[in-house]
């Protein structure tokens, strides 16, 4: 059964986030040969419309105000509705970031629909539309189906395959006019904390830090290792708690949910709550001096050793390994 | 200030999760108060004690959740609102949840509404934001700062990691991160005195609504558990051996670099 399906094209810096394009691609899915309508909402955004053209999107939508520079529920949550007015959609996508979390709840409420939030797999099966998603911070895994309504799902990062970006496509990129009202929150200031570089959350390389790494200087080596890698560092919420690093860095139940190609977990013991943040890893390394350590549990490869030691050699021959490819 | 926060009870984090006839296998598992949900009531409690006002907390599930809600008087709140829907409601998802405590709500006078940002067992988070849209009323996600002067309230909200600082007013729904708060333990006298604190149990129909007004959108077709990871390799000899190795490994046999 064809689909008009919007996707949610999510901006950051400027440029467009990865997982729009994963969201696209579940999009495509959803839509089984209908159409794929992107949808950009922002103070200056339409440059990148061709940009989702490219990764699947049929067509554009743009929403362009200036009381929409910044993320708010209010002002995108108007946008939104406007477009969704308009294009009467039957699924909508978004990614499973801070933004689609904040404001799919609300889109989805507007609409009396379900939701199917951080979603980690999309099939059609048996007639239906299957997302699969992880429950129980991933000790286990639900199948669902809509029932009722607009299929509205929202995607996590780096489990669903972006498709392959082909430049020969280009294609209509409209703008809507809408006419946004009152803000009832208003943004004061962004305090950045997060540091600059790789997004935590879609990177492919994880290199995370725990009371082994003993100090914010202890990080060091392992920026080092996430530099060579493309990486991104993380921590347990030992670690920041110990105030080695930000609390931005903390993965984990009450921290983020990452799921790299490659976890990289350095002086970490391998808590319960750790592991609910990144047991999903597709190949998981530990660090650690103690070979008793819960975390070799989960790990594909463990080297018992002081990280000290570990780390800098790792990051010698990756810098081997990159020089000769 | 009328404050109410809303609440589930949820599987303790330290539980092993099996599944026995499809479904997440409940006997002999301990149960808590959704940890976002515990940042939450101590927040009401704390807003109240500088403010004036009640705390009152909500929580729609099955007779069990009394235990959950007890703990939270106990630990300061006033009073509780169970909305069992065991015999009435077959298939509950988050739409379910949100018209509930909506209907419950739209007739209260509201001037704060404190959730947990997600529930550790669904991890969905939609609750929160659901009730705030069907209510009219402003909401704030994943915050880990609040301050109230008058109807004027300055919150710091965590997105992924960086902080915004936002400036909106009463009445609002927020929902609290990690880091907002210590949540207290209940006292021994805090106990004593919840046992007799009002808690009232309500069904659909004292809510005038009918199964069909909260038949769920979406079904569960299927729970699983995720495959046995096989034993890791616990690499062995020399450390600059084993680093190579671990290297020629990730790239030939797991090729992630």
């Amino acid at each position: 059964m064809a689909r008009k399906v919007l996707v949610l094209g999510e901006v950051r810096d400027g440029t467009l986030r990865n997982v729009s394009f994963e969201a696209l691609s579940a999009g495509k899915t959803i839509a089984e040969g209908g159409e794929v309508v992107g949808v950009l909402v922002g103070e200056s955004v339409s440059a990148l419309g061709q940009e989702l053209i490219q990764y699947g999107a049929n067509r554009v939508v743009v929403v362009e105000h200036a009381k929409l520079g910044q993320y708010t529920s209010d002002g995108y949550s108007q946008a939104l509705w406007a477009v969704i007015e308009e294009e009467k959609p039957e699924g909508i996508v978004f990614g499973h970031t801070a933004l689609g979390k904040d404001l799919s709840p609300r889109i989805a409420g507007k609409l009396n629909s379900g939701l199917i939030s951080d979603a980690t797999a999309i099939e059609v099966a048996g007639g239906n539309v299957v997302f699969t998603r992880p429950i129980y911070s991933g000790k286990a895994f639900e199948k669902k189906i809509v029932t009722d309504g607009i299929i509205f799902a929202t995607i996590r990062p780096n489990n669903i395959s972006a498709l392959q970006k082909d430049d020969s496509l280009s294609g209509e990129v409209h703008s809507l006019t809408v006419d946004i009202k009152d803000l009832r929150a208003i943004i004061k200031e962004v305090v950045r904390k997060a540091s600059e570089g790789v997004d935590l959350s879609e990177a492919k390389v994880v290199i995370a830090g725990g009371r082994g790494v003993k100090s914010e200087e202890g990080f060091e080596p392992l920026k080092e290792l996430a530099n060579i890698l493309g990486g991104a560092v993380g921590a347990s919420r030992g670690a920041c708690d110990a105030e080695y690093c930000d609390y931005s860095l903390q993965i984990g139940q009450t921290g983020k949910v990452v799921t790299p190609d490659l976890y990289i977990a350095c002086g970490i013991s391998g808590a319960i709550q750790h592991l609910a943040g990144m047991s999903n890893s597709k190949v998981i390394v530990a660090i650690n001096k103690d070979p008793e350590a819960n975390i070799f549990k989960v790990a594909d490869y463990g080297i018992v050793g002081d990280l000290f030691e570990v780390v800098p050699l790792l990051t010698e021959e990756f810098k081997k390994l990159k020089i000769n490819a | 200030m009328n404050i109410y926060v809303l609440l589930k009870r949820t599987f303790d984090t330290e539980e092993k999760i099996t599944i026995a006839g499809g479904k997440i296998n409940e006997d002999g598992a301990e149960f808590i108060i959704n940890p976002y949900d515990e940042y939450a009531v101590e927040e009401a409690i704390q807003v109240r004690d500088a403010h004036g006002g009640e705390v009152t907390v909500i929580s729609v599930g099955n007779e069990e959740s009394e235990k959950q809600l007890r703990t939270a008087l106990a630990m300061g709140a006033d009073k509780a609102v169970l909305v069992n829907i065991e015999d009435d409601v077959e298939a509950s998802d988050q739409y379910t949840t949100a018209k509930i405590i909506t209907q419950y709500l739209k007739d209260q006078e509201v001037d704060l509404i404190i959730a947990g940002n997600v529930a550790i067992d669904g991890g969905s988070g939609q609750v929160g934001p659901r009730v705030a849209e069907s209510l009219k009323i402003p909401y704030v996600t994943t915050i880990t700062k609040l301050e109230i002067e008058g109807t004027k309230v300055t919150v710091i909200r965590d997105v992924e990691g960086d902080s915004e600082v936002i400036e909106t007013t009463l009445p609002l729904l927020v929902t609290a991160q990690q880091g907002l708060n210590e949540p207290r333990y209940p006292s021994l006298p805090g106990i004593m005195k919840a046992k007799k604190k009002p808690l009232e149990e309500l069904e659909l129909d004292d809510l005038d609504l009918e199964e069909d007004d909260v038949e769920a959108k979406t079904k569960t077709i299927e729970i699983y558990l995720p495959p046995k990871k096989e034993a890791g390799k616990l690499l062995t000899g020399d450390l600059h051996d084993q680093v190579k190795e671990l290297v020629t490994l990730l790239h030939t046999e797991a090729k992630v670099v």
